[in-house]
């Protein structure tokens, strides 16, 4: 089972709700999805690390047989090559690897070389098996890393935990595909509204079942709250804007570890979601 | 020799455009034929590498030599491979640029920022 946390900005929690349900379960992978920035193995401080590379393909130009047509420079959307005093220059940076200049090339002077991106850290923190997808800085997307670490948990029955991205672009979108359930994770704010009715647009497009987590909850009207009532989305929980949640958080450490009233918490809104999950038949205790 | 200054609109009243990569037209200046003409931006719209796919029409244009308020690091190295010269605009003023250029009184610009790429 594969449930995707995400949000439509940064801070809203979906590091802390991800690990905290990973952690809630008896066994679990959590995959850290969140590419450019990617925290969650800060508090499950993972073991026996593995380590391995993501590449792409990006263009190689053997200047020696372009005969200077421009196909490829005219075909990139992205403007990844330029064609200067009879040479073909490609930004590797600027280059999304569709691949498209290589077949439009008529003499085969452009070739397909790997350029590494990033890499996948694997770990273990005790239940968990932690899956980490770092991108490189100024890269041009995180796609491929999304890829290789869903890939990697394709054939196992272990709930899964994915940490997507903040947002609504490809990058999450990649990485809610193959999700059994969504939960959304939204502030007590009209900014958090906005946030949160972007993803909740985005998990209607892929007609994925979903439910809410309001956090940071005082004792205030809420705006998130109201949104979801007058949509009829489910709420799931309402989590406190509580001091101790904020230094456990803080200090990098797993509530649901250390504190009895949050482990309650997690692993009852664990079975919670679980059971919201259609036609599902695994059982987690 | 041709040089190029982006300018925010095609007309005699044009100020210079901040913007090199996403400029919607260039000024182009015959120094020989001391003649000014506009160039369409298509570039301008591209959904990235603006900057790279501007200095491509620079180049494919003749241009020997631009004049701007900044410049990112892919169209600069488009710019440096193509032997064009980048200089730094003294105000918004299209006349001044080009008189100062003439007078060889603009220094060429060094501060080329990362680009504003999304």
């Amino acid at each position: 089972m594969k449930i995707a946390v995400l949000s439509g900005k940064g801070g809203t929690g979906k590091t802390f709700v991800s690990v905290n349900l990973a952690a809630s379960s008896k066994k679990s992978i959590y995959v850290d999805c969140d590419v450019e920035e990617p925290n969650g193995h800060l508090f499950f401080k993972p073991n026996n690390i593995q380590t391995k590379n993501v590449s792409v393909c990006i263009p190689s130009v053997d200047s020696a047989i372009c005969n200077g047509c421009r196909n490829c420079v005219d075909f990139c959307k992205f403007n990844a090559l330029a064609y200067i005093l009879n040479k073909v220059i490609v930004f590797e940076e600027v280059c999304h690897s569709c691949g498209g200049c290589i077949l439009f090339c008529p003499t085969k002077a452009l070739s397909e070389k790997e350029k590494i991106i990033g890499k996948i850290e694997k770990g273990i923190s005790d239940n968990v098996s932690v899956y980490t997808g770092i991108l490189n800085t100024g890269e041009a997307t995180g796609v491929p890393i999304i890829k290789s670490l869903l890939e990697d948990t394709k054939n196992s029955n272990e709930l899964t935990i994915i940490d997507c991205p903040p947002g609504s672009a490809c990058i999450v979108m990649e990485s809610i595909k193959d999700a059994d359930f969504c939960v959304l994770v939204a502030e007590p704010t009209i900014f958090g509204v906005h946030n949160l009715s972007m993803v909740y647009e985005l998990v209607n497009l892929f007609k994925k079942p979903y439910g809410v987590i309001l956090n940071k909850c005082l004792d205030v009207p809420n705006p998130a709250e109201e949104f979801c009532i007058k949509n009829d989305i489910k709420i799931l929980e309402k989590i406190p804007y509580d001091n101790d949640l904020g230094t456990l958080n803080s200090n990098a450490l797993i509530c649901a570890r250390e504190n009895s009233k949050y482990k309650d918490l997690f692993k009852t809104l664990l079975a919670k979601i679980i059971k919201e999950v259609p036609n599902e038949t695994i059982t987690d205790s | 020799m041709k040089i190029a200054i982006p300018v925010d609109e095609n007309n005699e009243e044009t100020k210079v455009c901040i913007s090199f990569g996403r400029t919607p037209y260039f000024l182009i200046y015959d120094t020989d034929s001391k003649e000014k003409t506009y160039l369409n931006n298509s570039a301008a719209a591209s959904q990235g590498g603006a900057g790279i796919k501007t200095s491509q029409v620079l180049v494919d244009n003749d241009i020997n030599a631009i004049i701007t308020p900044r410049c990112g690091d892919n169209a600069a190295e488009v710019l440096k491979a193509a032997n064009i010269k980048i200089y730094k605009t003294k105000n918004d003023s299209v006349d001044d640029n080009i008189n100062s250029f003439l007078e060889n009184n603009l220094s060429s610009l060094e501060d080329i920022h990362e680009g504003f790429h999304n």
